[in-house]
């Protein structure tokens, strides 16, 4: 009901607002404001949640962070907005955040239908199926007859109902507006599987009570490619939160870390000067400062610094890199050059 | 004393002048009612011009094309046929008998329990009218999103799974994924079984009729009540009987991860009907108690001194006037419990909010459209169910004399 009364006000924003609004220059507005407006999620362990101190910590938390440090100069200048998976859309159709970074797939659909623009894809991710240990299954193709659990307002149930009919294997959708209480349903035995992105479900394997009885089955259902997403209609915003995520991966791909980049200041490395502003007009041309890559990289760290701190090894989550490798390390992650 | 006042003009009496057009207040009413319909329609015209070109604008596809598409989902339950590969309109139906279901069956349960706490409240033992004082206060001072959570998380998800079920007479089994009842299965000659039914439910409609009207005649009574449940229950049980139990069972059994066969009630689904069903029942209660409560002490009095029974009292005299006073709030009740429905959601039960608002709207990412409908959907259900109140309000209301 609450949820449904914030959609309903966040609907009727999208119908009252102004000509003038959605073309606006986004940039203009973050930087008049001086904070960043930046949708994530209610809570997803290593994605977006805040810690023990109230702090927000996760992937999807520091590309919100970088976005700040390149455009205001300052990583912390940001207003972290917690949206549900139903109404994340809207919060940014509305205006009410300026970038959406919750672990959101980047489809045709959302291209185009809803009037925003995904900038990139920064996690590699297909959906999986968790089961209990307990019940001895080892594949998919044995769930025929499951109760599955699943959110609402995700691409999952689509997925889901796709693989099974595929499959001829019958089911059961048992579908929840929130991830915590599927968890809690799931657990109480009501669903035989649980089914959510891979990553999800290894974050929330970690919040059940005993993490060690659920396994998650080896078949990916689907491509969820995650990414930042903004609103159509205004380009150099786009382009703006596209070359943060590329400046990230440069970063990495040229050695530049959070703790090495005032010595890399120095660098006699042209890819790395360009990187950082000792050479050219990079900033300059996408409407930033010129040392904007540096503000990025100096106050928040590079794409594996932040994979690796919040989902990867140096996490409690420790998801592989896998394809979210650099291309030159056998992952699919890839930016163009800034040059 | 005596003054003699001289009339100006001695011709004959003018008749009054016509007041100027514009100070007729008639045609000024009318003109202030058009100028207000013409300023409504502006205003709305306005808004969805503004809503159309601000969706064009931004890129946000618009129109009601998504409803012949593909849906593409599956619901768990559903009272119509609809599987994923059914449109996006055949979803929204699907959603719509969900929510009319447990709105329906909660508003019968509720009055019925909200009726007996209420007459209970008001009862002369000690331990009843506290027993149901107490309910209310419990019930009604409780959020009922937390009712919902107790009696879904808290009560039924610590049923045990489907492999330690608990069996209950007659081959039902309950389990943490529903309450898996056997389904009947008609065999041949069980149509007279429902025939001898229908004709039982007729005849004793007839008999209540002839027997008002003699009694409004003749002053006898006649024992409706026990004549009618003999027609409808013996008659056809003893047709059930003599064709030799046309009536089989399919009985639920454990197949795979779950009971397959029989009839499936979804723990969802229960829970959301005891939920809502409870939590109105408590303000249904205080209406009754308020509504009997209101009728004047003198109406009981004389319906003793004229040799009425309690119970007849109760039935002839004070229920009808309590009635008055009850069922317009009733009215507002059974209103919120329509509403209330939509927090099924929280506890995975497909209502319409939850598939239609919900899976619908994100596949499709038309929320002012949708939005616009489920507004559309919860208007009518009010209405219609305000306009029957009120046309039953008018049927049975008193003729004061
Ligand atoms: N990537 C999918 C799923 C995103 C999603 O909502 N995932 C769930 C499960 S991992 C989630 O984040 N739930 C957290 C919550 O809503 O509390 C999408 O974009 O639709």
């Amino acid at each position: 009901m609450k949820s449904t009364t914030k959609l309903f006000a966040l609907t009727t924003a999208v119908l009252v607002s102004t000509a003038s609004f959605a073309s606006a220059q986004t940039l203009d507005r973050v930087k008049q404001r001086g904070t960043l407006s930046c949708g994530v999620n209610v809570g997803l362990a290593g994605f977006s949640a805040p810690d023990d101190k109230g702090n927000w910590t996760g992937f999807d938390v520091d590309y919100c962070r970088a976005i700040a440090a390149a455009v205001l100069g300052d990583a912390t200048k940001v207003r972290f907005v917690p949206t549900t998976a139903k109404e994340r859309f809207t919060a940014l159709q509305s205006g009410e955040i300026d970038v959406l970074n919750r672990n959101t797939t980047w489809t045709l659909a959302r291209d185009s239908s809803l009037g925003l623009s995904f900038v990139g894809t920064n996690y590699y991710d297909g959906q999986g199926l968790m089961v209990k240990t307990g019940l001895k299954v080892k594949s998919a193709k044995e769930l025929d007859g499951a109760t599955v659990c699943v959110q609402t307002g995700t691409t999952t149930e689509l997925n889901l109902a796709d693989y099974f009919r595929v499959n001829k294997l019958a089911y059961k959708p048992v579908v929840f507006e929130k991830a915590d209480e599927i968890l809690q349903a799931y657990q109480a035995g009501r669903c035989d599987v649980y089914t959510t992105d891979a990553s999800g479900l290894y974050a929330q394997r970690l919040q059940m009570q005993k993490p060690d009885e659920h396994i998650v089955l080896p078949e990916i259902i689907s491509k969820e490619p995650l990414g930042p997403s903004v609103r159509q209609g205004d380009s150099q915003w786009f382009t703006i939160v596209r070359w943060v995520h590329f400046a990230l991966l440069n970063a990495e791909e040229a050695g530049i870390t959070k703790g090495n980049v005032d010595k890399m200041l120095e660098s006699t490395n042209p890819d790395v000067r360009r990187i950082l502003g000792k050479e050219g007009e990079f900033g300059k041309g996408i409407g930033l400062a010129n040392d904007w890559a540096f503000q990025i990289i100096k106050q928040v760290g590079n794409y594996g610094e932040i994979f690796d701190a919040t989902v990867g090894a140096g996490s409690r989550i420790n998801i592989a890199r896998g394809q979210n490798n650099l291309w030159t390390k056998g992952g699919l992650q890839y930016a163009p050059p800034i040059r | 004393m005596t003054a003699t006042v001289q009339s100006p003009s001695p011709g004959p009496i003018a008749p009054p002048a016509k007041p100027n057009l514009l100070y007729r207040p008639e045609f000024r009413q009318a003109v202030y009612q058009i100028l207000l319909v013409i300023a409504l329609i502006i205003g709305f015209w306005a808004i969805a011009h503004n809503v159309a070109v601000n969706l064009a604008r931004q890129n946000i596809a618009s129109g009601f094309g998504f409803w012949t598409r593909t849906a593409g989902f599956d619901i768990s339950q559903t009272l119509i046929e609809f599987d994923n590969q059914s449109t996006y309109g055949k979803a929204f139906w699907a959603g719509l008998m969900n929510t009319l279901l447990v709105a329906g069956l909660g508003i019968i349960f509720a009055t019925i329990l909200g009726f007996l706490v209420g007459i209970g409240r008001l009862s002369s033992n000690w331990l009843i009218a506290k027993l149901a004082t107490a309910y209310v206060e419990i019930l009604r001072n409780l959020p009922l999103l937390l009712q919902l959570f107790f009696w879904y998380f808290a009560v039924l998800k610590n049923l045990p799974g489907p492999r330690e079920s608990i069996s209950l007479p007659g081959g039902a089994s309950l389990n943490v994924r529903g309450l898996y009842l056997p389904a009947p299965v008609p065999e041949s000659g069980f149509g007279y079984v429902l025939a001898a039914f229908g004709i039982g439910i007729l005849t004793s409609i007839a008999i209540a009729m002839w027997s008002k009207r003699r009694q409004l005649a003749t002053g006898q009574r006649f024992p409706v009540l026990w004549t009618s449940l003999a027609l409808i229950f013996l008659l056809p049980g003893a047709v059930y009987l003599v064709l030799g139990q046309p009536l089989g069972f399919e009985y639920p059994a454990l197949r795979g991860f779950n009971f397959q066969g029989g009839m499936a009630v979804q723990p969802e689904f229960m829970a959301l009907l005891v939920g809502l069903s409870t939590y109105t029942a408590s303000f249904i209660a205080e209406i009754v108690r308020a509504g009997i409560a209101g009728v004047p002490r003198g109406q009981r009095e004389a319906a003793n001194a004229i040799g009425l029974s309690n119970g007849l009292t109760m039935r002839l005299v004070i229920i009808p006037q309590a009635l008055r006073i009850i069922i317009p709030p009733l009215t507002s009740q059974y209103l919120n419990l329509a509403k209330n429905s939509s927090l099924a959601v929280a506890i995975g039960y497909p209502d319409f909010v939850s598939v239609f608002t919900g899976t619908v709207l994100n596949q499709t990412g038309q929320a002012v459209e949708v939005i616009l409908l489920t507004m559309l959907v919860f208007l009518t259900i009010s209405l219609l169910t305000s306009a029957f109140m009120n046309w039953f309000n008018k049927h049975i209301a008193l003729v004061e004399r």
